[in-house]
């Protein structure tokens, strides 16, 4: 089986900046997944409905408006609301530690801070995903 | 959701989650994809699938998400693929096709996916037709298929479609590179984009004569079987998606192929190409998957395979006990009882 990460990369509310998802996103394909991106303005609707459309393994959700302890916790929600509670929900921007650390309390399974290596979300994300695809396939071989 | 029971019975009330992970599933080449389609494979067949292709840049996914607008207009529920190539070094893709769909996202009757190209042995072509079958049972009425034409594999996946679109903009060459591409022979229709640019004038009469001079009498049999009147000659409609014009002309274009491919068992022919096809992915796809992947031939050969070898020796050592077991259709298939291995040996 040639199983892929797939990851969608999404700018929830009203901020107009993308550069740092787009870095993201691209060196997340440059390290093998594949990247559904959304572009900017997305509601939490929208990005959940697009996370269960496109059948993603992980969410990533980027942000420099400050608005992320409202808009995150709703997408967390939408995806919830959609049955994809089991998705790698993550996110970065300009976030303050103790809200990084109130939103991993929340669901969010890691934030990365300004000044992460691309590289470092990238083998994050995998090693977190093998893990989870390990898990599942020792599930699926003890109930046969 | 794991169990292909459940995600058949999800797929069937129409849960577009379960419709995604079938998908994913036939992505994958995960075995589970043949149980879902078997359960629903008598759905199949009732939904027109229209192939979008053409070079980068000529406006498929915005002319895809327009056409996908007036068929909702029309009342019709819409499913769209997007195809986006991989990357042959890391295997990933950026799939942004969505971007220019995005006021569908939350229609309730358009589903959209995007599916990257991956790697080679007609994988993507055999992955795009269970995508469509899916989409096709869960009960889409239109489905959009829809990939840049480069390369082999992408030009087979709109060939699955039952009426192919080619697009093309001005400003990219002249007439001769209209007639040089390959993408006129896949074009049922074929679509100048972009119509308020200058030079489209010109670019629709030279793909008229193209059509003219090269596509009659045509290279496809199923345009013009000797008992089914006259052929079909590919029109050329100017469009711009953007301002939103030429668009009716677009969709009654598309409207009278499927007339057309409606006469004289036309669609079946097509269709059962198609099937067949799809068979010859599979097999294709699963007889290199397992001598390179369970039984990791690759690897074997690597340590044996001395110089002097040949491929195709060692390709026939491999492959003549595997061809000897099948029997040639001419000896009655049904049958299956005369050997047909007697290939010289």
């Amino acid at each position: 089986m040639k199983r892929k990460i797939r990851v969608l990369v999404a700018k929830p509310g009203l901020d107009g900046h993308d550069r740092g998802a787009k870095t993201v996103a691209a060196a997340l394909r440059d390290h093998g997944m594949e990247v559904v991106y959304t572009g900017l303005h997305k509601t939490p609707a929208m990005i959940a409905e697009v996370a269960s459309q496109e059948d993603v393994d992980v969410v990533g959700l980027s942000i420099l408006s400050g608005a992320h302890m409202s808009l995150f916790p709703r997408v967390r929600a939408e995806l919830q609301a959609r049955g994809l509670g089991e998705v790698l929900l993550v996110g970065g921007g300009i976030i303050p530690q103790e809200d990084m650390a109130a939103l991993e309390g929340e669901g969010f399974a890691r934030l990365f801070g300004p000044g992460t290596p691309t590289t470092e979300i990238a083998e994050w994300i995998q090693g977190e995903m093998e893990r989870k695809w390990q898990r599942e396939e020792a599930q699926e071989g003890s109930r046969s | 959701m794991k169990d292909p029971g459940e995600l058949t019975a999800r797929l069937l009330q129409g849960d577009r989650a379960a419709l995604a992970r079938s998908i994913s599933w036939a992505e994958n080449g995960d075995p589970r994809f043949a149980r879902v389609l078997e359960a629903v494979y008598d759905r199949v067949g009732r939904a027109w699938r229209l192939g979008i292709t053409g070079p980068p840049g000529a406006g498929k996914s915005t002319l895809t998400n327009e056409l996908a607008r007036l068929y909702r207009e029309a009342g019709e529920t819409v499913a769209v693929l997007a195809v986006d190539p991989s990357s042959p070094y890391t295997g990933g893709a950026l799939l942004g096709d969505r971007i220019r769909m995005e006021e569908r996202t939350l229609d309730p009757g358009v589903y959209i996916r995007s599916m990257a190209s991956r790697g080679g042995h007609g994988g993507l072509a055999r992955a795009a037709v269970d995508a469509c079958d899916a989409m096709d049972a869960f009960g889409f009425q239109r489905i959009l298929l829809e990939t840049v034409g480069v390369g082999q594999a992408e030009f087979e996946v709109v060939g699955a479609a039952d009426t192919v679109l080619v697009v093309v903009h001005p400003g990219a060459g002249d007439g001769i590179q209209a007639m040089k591409a390959g993408l006129l022979e896949v074009a049922d229709v074929l679509v100048v984009n972009k119509g308020e640019l200058p030079g489209a004038d010109q670019l629709v009469l030279d793909l008229e004569e193209a059509v003219h001079v090269r596509l009659r009498p045509s290279l496809r049999p199923d345009r013009n079987t000797a008992d089914a009147g006259p052929a079909w000659t590919p029109p050329v409609v100017r469009v711009s998606a953007k301002r939103r014009e030429g668009l009716g002309d677009l969709v009654a274009a598309v409207d009278a192929h499927r007339a057309f491919l409606e006469q004289g068992g036309r669609l079946e022919q097509r269709r059962g190409e198609r099937r067949v096809e799809q068979v010859r992915n599979v097999v294709a796809e699963r007889l290199l998957d397992t001598l390179w992947g369970s039984r990791d031939l690759g690897r074997a050969l690597a340590g044996r395979l001395d110089a002097k070898t040949t491929p195709y020796a060692a390709a026939a050592a491999i492959l003549e006990p595997i061809l000897a077991a099948i029997p040639y259709p001419e000896s009655e298939p049904s049958a299956g009882a005369a050997p047909g291995g007697a290939n010289g040996a």
